[in-house]
């Protein structure tokens, strides 16, 4: 049993709604007690679907539990089937009705329906929502492709005389920028000669789904989801799997490279279509000023590691943390964290997430939902970078993470929440100007988060000890399991002098000078802090 | 549909309590219980709400009322993994481990609410005596009770009177000989201030409300308590209290001016406050909502307006939208109907031609019933209303009527507004 406030992923269902809902033409029979329905609005809400997900609920009460919970689920698939008319059925519990055992998928498949009744086994206490879309996904193709499978002895032919097929596998309803990404990567492999077959689970029919054995190969796009039916139409159909996930410059040509091999093309002409301007736009001088920002980076852990490499080798950010919630993914985090040597973080209690971000006390944060809500506490500029994700997450203009244009959004979102180079000097040189005050947070920065408004938390909530020079302290209902290292240190006094010194640097900076001056005195054994420490330490560890 | 009410108000010749009701029985599309506690664990603010329960509880909190806005709520979810059910006894040493290093981490709670979810209440996990455990380890400091969400007992509103119920056992006994107002249901804390200074102005009280803004501040009750209801969905709450002596006063429930004024009347006739008195008070409030309620007049009236089931305050709504504004109720849906506790308002409510109203849900049919309909207005949950526009009918979020301070003279007119804005929306588009 595990104390939970917010969770980066939701139960198995909702992963299975999410397959269901991106896909046309199929029906999901949900046997979930009243209230299950709430899933409905994640997808109204907050992707702003204009159509209801296409799950039909049994949506039993207590007064069913002691009569024929059973009778409630063919009822429900038999009117569901009539009403919908899918080419496919997916029948499946939720976490109660898990527990009542009642074999949905069997009874559904009992009815003798005339379409493929698709039986669904997500076991809610110990899987969670990507595992969930991924089984989905894997047990809709399996179905639907089996009885196209060639005998084990067949030799894929390569493509001769016309362009190669691929698939797009992974997108799904919900997904952090699935739309855009799949029309940037089918433009991309448009230009190197590739044509795209089925796209799936999004936009796909049941119908499409059968036929994904026909492409010549599967690029997997967001393996979360996509990996485990790549696997098997690898081992079935004898596709090859492209696995690099065209996240930033190199990623992409990295990508392409990967699709022309398997494709039989040019590789250095394939390169060539990778054109973006990340790569001028960071070796323009005005984005010296990015040299070694800190960035603290946390998602799945397709999303993570590829926000890494872009961070570190594409805009020349220092990555001080790396991780993710999806233990299934959490080798490929760790590899990813050894070349930076970091330290990975893999978990999903998001307290210790807030914890890690606070220790590592980074300019920017890129994350999901969850740490933008972290980093507005702890007053640090933030870019979404994976799911869970919220509404403002789907913008209405093209903005894919994918390919040669994702990249460039990535350029943009992630620099543009910072302070601007000469704003930064004539902050460093003017602290004593009154509009940058100590109070005050910049301009790009809404208000709220200023010191005068840490009352927005809740006021029953203990009183906060973050220092008081610190106007982008923890808020004070920081959740504080264990105690947090920004407050003043007990074993350290600042004489006034050398306080009064810490409150010129820029407000922005000021927290990690202070810890970098706690951390160099305890060092040389001090417990005095003067000027000519806080000095010291500046010397010692460098500006950055 | 069972006429046995008993109530004393004047049954009107057009009022809706001899109509039949249409009561439906398929897939609910409605909250479970468990979503009032994102007004609960705001209302009461030394209460912590532990849900006992699986990942979609938790995910339904976070997802339901976009409540992420807020540093750290005062609710968590236990959520209970394959090796809890296994084995019994484990659930509880669990339990009790969470409970521990959460009240350890939260010293500001004074309250404890153990709430029960549909995976706890299908193993039967017995929270009670849970909450009788913790409580013995935790009292003085803390009282922990438990209480029911799950939505196979519960929809959406229901959560807080199950909530409500389990405090009444705690509210302290009142003087036998005093003679007092106990307003049930949440209300906005402004919405409670104004109602209190209406009730001084008519020298009547004391005047409590429950649920309090703190639970070491429970309300007493007794024989002498007089129990208004401000909400519709607390009829268990109100049956609890009867039992420790209390009496309830009828009355419609205080939305738009006629039914704030009944409402006030009604309680002000148990002091033996003639109405003209009531009249008198209030009516500085009732002239300037009449006023601006006229506003909304010119949007509303004569528009078609279809409810689908959430809250159960949905017919005092089409109460006020038909007779302060002029809406013209097509389907009035709930998911819930207490004939005792809503006949002044079905009193109230014309029986207008065509009119259905229907009593539970299958959405697939009443869907179909709007799309038939056709209506101008369509009030439902946060699922449907895309859709709903997608096909081109204008739609209200009901979950806002709950989030919004909407009782008294002073919202009427921020009420009417509420419908009023969809449609007003749609004739500024030119795109």
């Amino acid at each position: 049993m595990d104390l939970t406030i917010w969770t980066y992923e939701g139960p198995p269902h909702v992963g299975a709604m999410r397959v269901a809902t991106g896909m046309r033409e199929l029906h999901y029979v949900l046997h979930a007690p009243q209230g299950d329905t709430y899933a409905d609005l994640l997808f109204t809400m907050i992707e702003r679907r204009d159509h209801r997900p296409p799950v039909t609920y049994t949506t039993f009460q207590a007064q069913d539990l002691g009569g024929d919970t059973a009778g409630l689920v063919k009822t429900a698939t038999r009117q569901a089937y009539e009403r919908f008319r899918p080419q496919a059925l997916l029948v499946g519990a939720s976490c109660t009705a898990e527990l009542i055992q009642d074999d949905p998928g069997n009874l559904a498949a009992s009815l003798g329906l005339p379409v493929p009744v698709i039986p669904l086994e997500l076991p809610a206490y110990q899987r969670k929502e990507n595992w969930g879309a991924a089984e989905t996904f894997y047990q809709i193709v399996r179905t639907l492709c089996l009885p196209h499978a060639p005998e084990p002895t067949w030799r894929r032919p390569p493509p001769e005389g016309r362009r190669p097929v691929c698939n797009l596998l992974g997108p799904t309803a919900l997904g952090f920028r699935h739309r855009d990404d799949i029309k940037e990567i089918t433009g991309l492999l448009d230009r190197i000669g590739v044509d795209v077959g089925v796209v799936a689970p999004l936009g796909a029919s049941p119908a499409e789904v059968a036929r994904l054995g026909d492409a010549d190969f599967n690029v997997v796009l967001y393996p979360e989801v996509g990996r485990t039916a790549a696997s098997w139409l690898k081992r079935t159909f004898k596709q090859p799997m492209v696995e690099t996930v065209p996240i930033g410059v190199g990623a992409t040509r990295d990508f392409v490279r990967e699709v022309a091999g398997v494709a039989g093309l040019d590789v250095d002409e394939a390169v060539k279509a990778v054109e973006s301007r990340l790569p001028w736009y960071s070796r323009s001088v005005d984005s010296n000023y990015l040299t070694d920002k800190r960035v603290f980076i946390f998602g799945d852990a397709t999303h993570a590691v590829a926000a890494a490499r872009v961070a570190s080798e594409e805009i020349g950010f220092k990555v001080v943390g790396l991780g993710a919630y999806n233990r299934e993914f959490a080798r490929e985090v760790r590899a990813a964290a050894r070349k930076l040597d970091l330290e990975p973080l893999i978990t999903d209690d998001y307290l210790e997430v807030e914890e890690a971000i606070q220790e590592a006390a980074p300019e920017l944060v890129l994350g999901t939902q969850m740490e933008r809500h972290i980093a507005k506490r702890l007053g640090i500029f933030c870019a979404v970078i994976s799911a869970p994700v919220h509404v403002e997450d789907f913008p209405a203009r093209y903005s894919p993470q994918m390919g040669p244009e994702g990249a460039n959004v990535l350029f943009d979102t992630w620099v543009h929440p910072l302070m601007m180079g000469l704003e930064e000097h004539l902050l460093g040189m003017f602290q004593d100007d009154f509009e940058f005050g100590n109070d005050r947070s910049p301009s790009h920065l809404a208000p709220a988060h200023g010191s005068a408004s840490n009352g927005r938390s809740a006021p029953a909530e203990p009183a906060s000890s973050a220092p008081a020079e610190d106007p982008v302290a923890p808020a004070a209902s920081t959740p504080a399991p264990a105690p947090t290292p920004t407050p003043a240190a007990a074993d350290l006094h600042w004489d006034d002098e050398a306080q009064a010194e810490l409150r010129k640097i820029p407000f922005f900076v000021r927290k990690k000078a202070r810890r970098n001056t706690e951390a160099y005195a305890r060092e040389q054994g001090l417990t005095e802090i003067s000027v000519e420490t806080l000095y010291e330490a500046k010397a010692h560890f460098g500006s950055r | 549909m069972s006429g046995s009410s008993a109530s004393t108000v004047d049954r009107s010749a057009s009022g809706c309590r001899d109509l039949p009701v249409l009561k439906e029985r398929g897939q609910r599309e409605v909250f479970c219980g468990l979503t009032g506690i994102i007004w609960l664990h705001r209302k009461m603010q030394d209460a912590f709400f532990l849900i006992v329960g699986s990942r979609t509880c938790a995910h339904l909190m976070q997802s339901a009322a976009g409540v992420m806005i807020f540093a750290e709520p005062r609710f968590g979810t236990a959520i209970m993994e394959e090796k809890d059910l296994a084995g019994m006894a484990d659930v509880h040493e669990e339990l009790d481990r969470v409970v521990g290093r959460l009240l350890s981490r939260r010293p500001d709670i004074r309250t404890l609410f153990l709430v029960g979810s549909c995976p706890s209440e299908v193993i039967k996990l017995d929270l009670s005596k849970a909450a009788e455990r913790l409580g013995g380890i935790h009292s003085p400091r803390v009282r922990v009770l438990s209480y029911t969400g799950s939505g196979i007992e519960t929809t959406f509103t229901e959560g807080e009177d199950t909530c409500l119920t389990a405090l009444v056992p705690e509210l302290p006994e009142a003087p036998a000989d005093e003679r007092a107002l106990l307003v049930v249901g949440t209300m906005a804390d402004v919405v409670e201030d104004q109602m209190r200074r209406v009730f001084d102005s008519l020298e009547m009280g004391p005047v409590r409300f429950f649920p309090p803004r703190r639970t070491d501040e429970l309300p007493p009750v007794g024989p002498g308590t007089r129990v208004l209801m401000a909400q519709p969905w607390v009829n268990e709450t109100v049956a609890a209290l009867a039992k420790r002596g209390a009496t309830r006063i009828p009355a419609p429930y205080p939305f738009g001016v006629e039914g704030t004024l009944a409402w006030l009347t009604a309680a002000a006739g148990a002091w033996g406050i003639e109405a003209e008195r009531v009249l008198e008070v209030t009516k500085r409030a009732r002239e300037r909502s009449t006023a601006a309620l006229e506003r909304y007049r010119q949007v509303l009236e004569g528009k078609r307006i279809f409810f689908f089931p959430d809250s159960q305050i949905e017919i005092p709504l089409a109460r006020f939208l038909r007779r302060e504004l002029g809406m013209r109720p097509v389907e009035v849906g709930t998911p819930f109907l207490h004939r005792e506790h809503m006949a002044a308002e079905l009193d109230l409510l014309p029986a207008d031609e065509g009119l259905v109203l229907s009593e539970g849900q299958d959405v697939e049919r009443q869907l179909d019933r709007a799309f038939q309909a056709e209506p101008d207005l369509t009030v439902c949950g946060l699922g449907l209303a895309n859709p709903l526009e997608a096909r081109g009918l204008a739609t209200k979020w009901a979950i806002e009527l709950v989030f919004t301070p909407i009782h008294g003279f002073d919202q009427a007119g921020d009420l009417a507004e509420l419908f009023a804005r969809p449609l007003r929306r749609r004739n500024l588009l030119e795109v």
